[in-house]
Order: C-alpha cells, then sequence, then structure tokens
C-alpha cells in the first residue's frame, strides 16, 4: 500500500503509540484526583502541556486541549464573537477558502447577527497582509485566516497578517490544522492571538487537539461541566492522547527542517512528473505550499473514478469531486480559485510524509498518467474536446 | 461496509460495452460536465432488436458501472424492451447503489431513451413525446 493522504491523516508515530501505552498503563487516573494516582495523571497531562506550549512559543497557561482542530476552530471563533459582540463589534474578516470547521461556525455567527466578509483567495489560493488592511474596520470583532490550506497546500503569509491584526488592536485566529508539525509556528513572533491544531495530522492520535489564546483574550466554553482546564473546556482530560500529542509534536518539530527537505523534494518530483499530463494544471501556490502537498485538476475525467482505479493499485489518495464530498457541488476550495465545476470534479489531492519513497512517488507517476488515459478514452466529454466540439479549459 | 457492491465494482473494474458505433443507428447523450456526470449510448438496430450497444461515461464508479450494465440489460433484447428499462431495474441488477449514487442509474435510463428516441427520429418512426420526457434539473437526482 501507498498512504499518500496524509493530509486527510496520519499514522501515528512509535514515540506518540509509546507515550500512550505508558500514560495508560502507569498514568491512568483522573487528574483531578487528589491521591497519588490522580496526581501523577495531572503531572503527565501538564507536563504535555508545557511540551506543546514549547513546540509553538506560547506558554502552557494560553494551551487549551480540545477533542480536536474543529472544536479548537469552534471555539476560537466563538469567543471571540462573544468578546467583540460585548463591545459591539459584529464583524468578522475570513476567507473563501477556509476549512467548515470555521465556514460553518461564521455561517451560524451570521445567524445571530454577525456580518461575515470572506475575502477572496485569488488563483494561487492565498490573500495578503494589506487585503485584510484594507478590510479590517473599528467594528472588526475578529480575523480568522488559516496557515496553510488543507486541499492545495497554499501557505498563508500569516506572520504578516498577524502583525496587521496586531497593530488594528483586532484579534487574529489561524486555524493551523495543516501547519503544526510541518511548518514553524511561534504564536509569540507572528502573533497570532488564537491558533487550533489537531495532533492526528502530525503522526499523534485522533480526537485530541490545541487551542492556543493569548493571555488576556477570554475564552469561552462550548461544553458545560466540570473546571476542567481551568474552567474552558468541561470532560475529564483525554491524558493518554494529549501525552500522545506531545510526544508527536515535539517529534515533528525536532524534525521539521530535515522532515521538510525530504518531503518537499518527494513532492516536487511528484508535481513534475505529473505536470507532464497533457490538460492538466497544479492547483493552489507552486512555490509557497505544504511540503507534502500535491494537488491537480485533469480535464475530462471524475475524481471519484480516479480514486477507486488508484484504490486498486494499492494508493490511497483524495478528490474534491462532487461524487467524494457527497454533495452536488465540487470543493468550494478548488471553486474559490476559479476552477469551473467541471474541471474541479476532476481533481486529485495526494498528500505525501517523511515515511513516502522515491519509489512511492515513481509508482504513483506511472499508475496517474495510465488510469487518467484509461478513464478520458472512455469520457464523452475528453472526446468532445479532442475533437474540437467543446474547448479545453486546461 | 464498502461503499459500492461487488457486482458495481465488477462492472466499474471491467465495464461491459465500452466504446463507440461508428455506424449507429441511434445515439443519445445525458447529463453534463458541470454535475459531474456525462452518459452517451450508441444503439445498432436490426429488425426491431438491439443488435449491439456501446457506452461512453464521464463520471464516478457507479456511473461507469450503471451504463455498463444498462448496455448489458438491453443488448439483444427487443427495442420495446429496451425503452422499458427503469433505472431500478438497473440499481437492482448492480445489487444496489447507496442512496445518494441512485441518479447514476436514472442517467444510465435516460441515456438509452435519448438514443431510441434518436433512432425513432432518425427512422421517420412516430412516437408519443410523453413516452420521453425531459431529465428536468439535476437538483432531482442530486438534491
Amino acid at each position: 500500500m501507498i498512504y499518500a493522504d496524509n493530509a486527510a491523516t496520519t499514522k501515528m508515530s512509535g514515540a506518540a503509540m509509546n507515550a500512550m501505552l505508558n500514560c495508560m498503563e502507569e498514568t491512568w487516573g483522573n487528574p483531578s484526583s487528589l491521591y497519588g494516582l490522580g496526581q501523577r495523571a495531572k503531572e503527565a497531562l501538564e507536563d504535555a502541556r508545557e511540551r506543546i506550549a514549547a513546540c509553538i512559543g506560547a506558554s502552557p497557561k494560553e494551551i487549551t486541549f480540545t477533542s480536536g482542530g474543529s472544536e479548537a476552530d469552534n471555539q476560537a471563533i466563538c469567543s471571540a464573537a462573544a468578546l467583540g459582540a460585548r463591545n459591539r463589534k459584529r464583524h468578522i474578516i475570513s476567507t473563501t477558502f477556509e476549512h467548515h470547521a470555521v465556514l460553518h461556525t461564521l455561517k451560524k455567527l451570521e445567524g445571530e447577527g454577525f456580518e461575515v466578509e470572506l475575502l477572496p483567495v485569488g488563483e494561487l489560493g492565498t490573500v495578503t497582509a494589506r487585503q485584510v488592511a484594507e478590510a479590517v474596520r473599528e467594528d472588526t470583532a475578529l480575523v480568522t485566516i488559516m496557515y496553510a490550506n488543507n486541499e492545495i497546500g497554499s501557505i498563508l503569509p500569516i506572520a504578516e497578517i498577524g502583525a496587521v491584526c496586531r497593530k488594528q488592536g483586532v484579534p487574529f485566529h489561524t486555524d493551523a490544522v495543516q501547519a503544526a508539525g510541518h511548518l514553524p509556528i511561534d504564536v509569540k513572533a507572528q502573533n497570532i492571538d488564537l491558533l487550533s491544531l489537531s495532533a492526528h495530522k502530525f503522526h499523534g492520535p485522533k480526537g485530541i487537539g490545541v487551542l492556543c489564546a493569548r493571555q488576556g483574550i477570554p475564552l469561552s466554553s462550548l461544553i458545560e461541566g466540570g473546571a476542567q482546564e481551568r474552567g474552558k473546556r468541561a470532560g475529564t482530560e483525554n491524558v493518554p492522547a494529549i501525552v500522545g500529542m506531545a510526544a508527536a509534536l515535539e517529534e515533528a518539530c525536532a524534525r521539521l527542517e530535515e522532515n521538510t527537505a525530504k518531503v518537499s523534494a518527494l513532492r516536487d518530483r511528484l508535481i513534475a512528473g505529473l505536470s507532464q499530463i497533457p490538460h492538466a494544471a497544479l492547483n493552489g501556490d507552486p512555490v509557497n505550499r505544504l511540503p507534502g502537498n500535491v494537488n491537480f485538476c485533469f480535464e475530462g475525467i471524475e475524481g471519484e473514478s480516479l480514486l477507486l482505479l488508484l484504490d486498486d493499485q494499492g494508493i490511497c489518495a483524495s478528490s474534491g469531486s462532487a461524487c467524494t464530498s457527497g454533495s452536488l457541488d465540487p470543493s468550494h476550495v478548488l471553486l474559490s480559485i476559479g476552477r469551473p465545476h467541471e474541471v474541479a470534479h476532476g481533481s486529485l489531492r495526494l498528500s505525501l510524509c517523511e515515511e513516502n519513497t522515491e519509489v512511492e512517488v515513481d509508482t504513483i507517476l506511472k499508475a496517474v498518467p495510465e488510469i487518467v488515459g484509461y478513464l478520458r478514452n472512455m469520457s464523452p466529454l475528453w472526446k468532445d474536446k479532442v475533437s474540437g466540439k467543446k474547448k479545453f479549459i486546461l | 461496509m464498502a461503499l459500492y457492491s461487488e457486482k458495481v465494482m465488477d462492472h466499474f473494474r471491467n465495464p461491459r460495452n465500452v466504446g463507440v458505433i461508428e455506424d449507429a443507428d441511434g445515439v443519445g447523450e445525458v447529463g453534463n460536465a458541470v454535475c459531474g456526470d456525462i452518459m452517451k449510448i450508441y444503439l445498432k438496430i436490426e429488425d426491431g432488436i438491439v443488435s449491439d450497444v456501446k457506452f461512453e461515461t464521464f463520471g464516478c464508479g457507479s456511473a461507469i458501472a450503471s451504463s455498463s450494465m444498462a448496455t448489458e440489460l438491453i443488448k439483444g433484447k427487443p427495442l420495446s424492451e429496451a425503452l422499458k428499462l427503469t433505472n431500478r431495474a438497473v440499481t437492482e441488477a448492480l445489487d444496489g447503489l447507496p442512496a445518494h449514487k441512485l441518479h447514476c442509474s436514472v442517467l444510465a435510463e435516460e441515456a438509452i431513451r435519448a438514443a431510441v428516441k434518436d433512432y425513432y427520429d432518425r427512422q421517420g418512426i412516430a412516437y408519443d413525446p410523453k413516452d420521453f420526457p425531459d431529465c428536468g434539473s439535476c437538483e432531482g437526482c442530486h438534491g
């Protein structure tokens, strides 16, 4: 099997699994309990908090554990919105290609009277700090812009946007789910007030994430109950997952440069090879791009068929076609960078990690053109383009 | 459980009757690129019998499998029977489709009807237009 869907989830690292197993055997108590077993669990929890904070330039008090990236996004945005509303600020700036955890939360806030302004992301899929500066108003309650896009891999100028927001006194949240463990993060240097991350994107366990909130930004809780996480997130902490996340993040950050060099070389080999396919186009920013992300549109074919045939050859990938999203429309990300529906249906995302090899990339490079050719050969849409009856788009 | 039945995967992996009939007696094309699926059916008719049928499809796995199964179900059959092919029959022959993929079987039924209508038009054979309603909006199936 060739696993090339690391943006969907990653395989857990040995370090993370060992940390979790050890925790489940030795420190399985409830961190809120007074006796030794509970207090040892509490120590493991706080140790993990310190280590995670150190990885992203935060202080431990700024770290709140959540069930993952979606919860962190929801809580960050709702907290900033509540804070804004108390000061009669009801304007929120974001982008058209955020994750649904952000966009759907913003939609809900729109229903509650907030005005949401989604900045266009252009053909490369990015926004500039200048766009943000021009959009900020006196009543802006929040700017929420992702660090890197999960589908097309564009990396956004987060530090510059952070500087604009800090200067204007507007809270800045970034969904760093795709960035954490893969790109450098320093919440202080980058002027990030709120940041979301999720462990299973960097070889940690699923169902655990972090909301990092700068001191002075009050969080509203989404889940009421006990006083865990300083009253900001009720429920007994998932200590094994938290220590697994800490181990995974430390490892990813320690090897960040080495992994980036290796993975981006594999990515560029894959991009160069797939670019040879006629009437195909790379999606996203070719330069400011996540090390592992490859995303192409192939004209005249549909993405799900491509995925099924790749799966038959043991290659795991994903697509933004409507058929794979389970809705009428293809990926909102591909539409937001101006791909027409027809072309967006024929998209393929391959996301690599440091465990992938050149041999695997070459296997993919052999499989994809063959399958694309096979599917085009049975596609009446492709035939119409070849015959000149319809125009090529790519 | 897998997304598709083994029957669907078999017809997707080894589609029957893929291709073009250059001297077809009737050709039907339905669907559109915006929705992400187009089916084209070619018919050869001899003495009122579907003597040959081929298809071309742009679409997902179930669209290709539905086209393949539909061509198998009408090949060698009288035209009158081919016209009676329903999307339900295609779905059943495939051992079912996921709910959000049922429109693929509808598309297969529509493509065959469109090809038969084209045959009638070319031959100057009279028919009741009510037997060939338009597919209508895509939302009917997708929504």
